[in-house]
């Protein structure tokens, strides 16, 4: 942070269209060696755009880019590399069935003997901070170490602008804390940092300089430091933000309990479900906190009955429901929310007519004798539409066609409409708005309100503080003891979350 | 430079227009490549798809038209239908073929019986043949996950092994003098599938053809079970959250598209084939692939499929006969046909831009 005066990279009026939508309109922004840059904007503000073009994976329709003082037009990412420019992916590409110096071998195009390698990666990874055992199999490692694999093949390189796409997603809050102790020693010895996330307080915390993105447009740039959270995301949402409010209501009986159960998971890269037991009651909500891939799906399959379990696992207003499929528990009220929208929750080119019909068809009495009431659908569907604000031209579009917010509203319109007994939803607001992701949590906080009781798994902790009353976490396929929200602390979550996940952390000097 | 864009939404436009350009490529290609082979291509064509219509001996023609488009819709409705769900029968061949053994032996059995009952016992039991046959990948694909495009094209030959054991062995002709092939049901009226309308080429199979046109239409437009064949076939995963069941949804589209292929070899077999001869089976249930896709996995366009393949079946016997073109070069006509249709509907996904994109 001494030398601010140089420009490291420039990037000038660059503009990037795709059919339909211009993902990157002249923007504009420089970053200085050893600054820590943060990009900031919501989902398809056009932040991945932007960075896959200064890596070389896509070309610019127009405008300019310069590394050092002179035209940069990197045409692969291996242009990219050899100018300087790594980066870390939000999904990472690494082989399960290798050990760590065999993947960060696979990346380099000319890699030395395993033994050097080896010796490498142990002192970059001690001298960053990011202790990491080479002859690990990656199989085996957290999805903090695998990101630790991914830094660590990229400061190989001896970068002088590490790009990091949304690497707190996989990250537990004491996690976290390790990854930025590293990237603020990179930065203090000139390495730039070209941060992307949404996350706003940590880009406070991290970031020197923000350039904040909309619609591919550049509406703004500050120092993240001098400005509050919620300035920040108004400026990146455009508009005040509504915040979701409740009415304080007497909890009502347990309606749904698991009582220690046990599933193994199908997929051989899940995470199988080991003695979860809850109990959430009328008029409650149960926020279900964890990093991606500790068993949530699992724990969603369950509970909307696709997979079964032994028969009084599930109890449902004290009636064992484990052995019931997913019509079965709908007709019983137990509604469900599947995180992936397209392929999962609805049907990508069917109608939003017919995805009405996909879960309202039993308790909207949508068929009679097994065949369809059309026209009672399309009603069921114009009301989701217009009870939940759902931009559409119209219920006969498929719901590919819709946006990922609007889609998602209309999702949990569709369960929500239905007056479920319980509703369960996993990252209702995974890639919406803000705004929309208001509206969202709003509706659930009225239906919490109306009776219903509400499981929210979400890997959001700021959502799950904002809506549950009562808070656990998922780690590993285990269920903390769920605790009271209110009065909760960060690191108290984080440690549910499973702390640093045993990682060993190592020193920093100063 | 070309280059292929994908479309944000299906187009309509393309989607019907594709088989009209599929059918005239098709004729052009073909067209060229009759004039190699030494005939007018302009005959050849109008041999092929005017002459049989329109032509001096259309009275003749017109009749053979149904009889060679029942089968070939009744078996590719129910192929659509497991197609539409990602369950691929490529056996219907098979189905067709055991479908005829099992509801001739019933009728033979009772030869020469005059009872009305003979007849409907036989299509039921061509059904069920057609069934059981299909119902062997079903089994093997939801007990133990086998592919059933491999296990149903397999037992097509085993089908065939059986054909050939039956007509030269336990069906063959107690009074044939040793010919291979069964008693010809022409002689056991009880047993006949006669036509209902001769000149228009009517028999049973044709009305059960137009029946199950009917049926499948209204089955996947109205009804709960052609809701959930298509939401599989859309999206398994949200099909199965949506509460189907994977395996019941694979032993009914099997199932029935078995019955209807057995159904389909029993009206033929004892109707215009007349006898189970080692090869009184045509390749129906191979070109009824083609009619269903061609048909884009439609009622009312298998409809049409069925009727445009079996013209080109009677146009291509027709030009076999009067302008000597290879048998060959019929079925590499009706080959095209379904290659082209595959190659045009690119286009109703995808849409080509010439060289790059502007900037917007």
């Amino acid at each position: 942070m001494t030398e601010k005066t140089k420009t490291l990279l420039s990037i000038n009026e660059l503009t990037k269209a795709y059919p339909g939508v211009v993902a990157n309109q002249s923007v504009t922004f420089s970053v200085s060696p050893g600054e820590v840059h943060a990009l900031l904007g919501e989902n398809g503000a056009g932040k991945s755009t932007l960075v896959k073009m200064i890596y070389g994976l896509v070309r610019p329709d127009s405008g300019t880019m310069t590394w050092n003082g002179a035209p940069f037009e990197p045409a692969t990412p291996n242009a990219a590399r050899s100018a300087g420019v790594a980066m870390v992916f939000q999904h990472f590409s690494l082989f399960d069935a290798l050990n760590v110096a065999e993947n960060v071998a696979l990346g380099m195009g000319n890699p030395p003997k395993m033994r050097q390698l080896s010796a490498r990666i142990r002192e970059v990874s001690e001298t960053y901070g990011l202790p990491l055992d080479p002859d690990r199999l990656v199989g085996d490692l957290s999805a903090g170490e695998r990101q630790r694999v991914e830094i660590i093949r990229c400061l190989l390189q001896d970068p002088k602008l590490l790009i990091m796409d949304e690497p707190t997603s996989v990250l537990t809050p004491q996690e976290v804390e390790i990854l930025f102790e590293t990237l603020r020693k990179l930065s203090r010895e000139g390495t730039a940092i070209l941060y992307i996330s949404h996350k706003l307080e940590e880009i406070r915390s991290l970031c020197d300089e923000a350039t904040i993105l909309r619609l591919g447009h550049v509406v703004g740039t500050c120092k993240p430091a001098e400005k509050s959270a919620r300035e920040l995301a108004e400026m990146m949402v455009g508009q005040t933000l509504h915040v979701p409010t409740r009415e304080k209501s007497e909890l009502g009986e347990p309606v749904v309990v698991m009582d220690n159960l046990s599933v193994k998971s199908t997929n051989p890269f899940g995470t199988s479900l080991k003695g979860v037991s809850l109990s959430v009651r009328a008029g409650e909500i149960l926020g279900i906190g964890g990093v991606a891939g500790n068993g949530q799906d699992e724990l969603l399959a369950a509970l909307s009955g696709e997979s079964r379990t032994a028969k009084s696992a599930v109890l449902l207003n004290d009636q064992p429901i484990g052995q019931l499929g997913p019509n079965e528990r709908r007709r019983l009220g137990l509604l469900t929310a599947p995180e992936e929208r397209l392929g999962h929750a609805a049907a990508p080119a069917m109608s939003l007519i017919e995805n009405a019909l996909l879960t309202g068809s039993i308790r909207e009495n949508l068929t009679r004798n097994g065949f369809l009431k059309w026209s009672a659908a399309e009603d069921f569907a114009n009301r989701i539409i217009s009870d939940f604000d759902v931009r559409t031209p119209g219920a006969g579009n498929a719901a590919q066609s819709l946006s990922g917010g609007n889609l998602q509203k209309f999702v949990i319109g569709r369960e929500v409409l239905q007056r479920p007994v319980a509703l369960v939803v996993n990252q209702p607001t995974w890639g919406v708005d803000a705004s929309a992701a208001a509206a969202i949590r709003q509706s659930l906080l009225d239906l919490a309100a109306s009776g219903t009781a509400i499981i929210c798994i979400s890997q959001d902790l700021d959502e799950l503080m904002e809506i549950s009353d009562k808070f656990a976490a998922l780690n590993e396929g285990r269920l903390s003891e769920p605790r009271a929200t209110e009065g909760l602390q960060i690191d108290e979550i984080g440690l549910m979350m499973g702390g640093a996940h045993g990682m060993e952390v190592a020193h920093v000097e100063a | 430079m070309l280059k292929l864009e994908k479309r944000p939404a299906p187009s309509r436009m393309w989607m019907a227009l594709a088989p009209l350009l599929a059918v005239a490529l098709t004729m052009i290609t073909a067209g060229i490549l009759f004039s190699f082979l030494g005939t007018n291509p302009f005959v050849a064509i109008r041999t092929i798809f005017w002459d049989p219509l329109f032509g001096e001996f259309a009275f003749y023609y017109r009749g053979q038209l149904l009889i060679k488009a029942g089968p070939l819709i009744l078996i590719a409705i129910g192929l659509a239908l497991g197609f539409r769900a990602g369950i691929w029968n490529i056996g219907a061949e098979g189905q067709y073929i055991v479908g005829a053994i099992c509801g001739a032996a019933v009728g033979l059995a009772f030869y020469p019986s005059e009872s009305v009952l003979i007849f409907p016992m036989m299509v039921l039991f061509g059904a069920l043949g057609g069934w059981i046959w299909a119902m062997i990948p079903a089994i093997l694909k939801t007990r133990f996950g086998t592919n059933e495009i491999l296990v149903s094209l397999m037992l097509v030959y085993v089908a065939e092994a059986m054909l050939a054991s039956a007509s030269s062995g336990w069906l063959r002709n107690p009074d044939g003098q040793g010919f291979p092939g069964s008693r010809n049901f022409r002689d056991y009226a009880a047993g006949y599938n006669n036509f209902l309308v001769e000149s228009a080429g009517i028999h049973w199979g044709v009305v059960a053809a137009f029946i199950a046109v009917i049926f499948a239409y209204i089955l996947l437009t109205r009804h709960l079970l052609g809701f959930q064949i298509r939401l599989t076939g859309e999206s398994p995963r949200a099909a199965k959250f949506g509460g189907v069941n994977p395996s019941i949804l694979i032993v009914v589209c099997l199932g029935v598209s078995g019955a209807l292929a057995g159904l389909a070899g029993l009206f033929e077999v004892s109707g215009p084939a007349g006898q189970i001869s080692i090869d009184f089976n045509s390749g129906y249930g191979f070109t009824a692939i083609i009619v269903a896709f061609l048909g884009r996995l439609h009622p009312i366009g298998i409809l049409m499929a069925g009727l445009l393949m079996a013209l080109t079946y009677i146009g291509g016997e027709a030009a076999q006969g009067t302008l000597g073109l290879p048998a060959a070069a019929i079925q590499l006509l009706q080959g095209m046909l379904l290659f082209f249709l595959l190659a045009v509907d690119v286009f109703t996904n995808f849409r080509i831009r010439l060289g790059r994109m502007e900037t917007a």
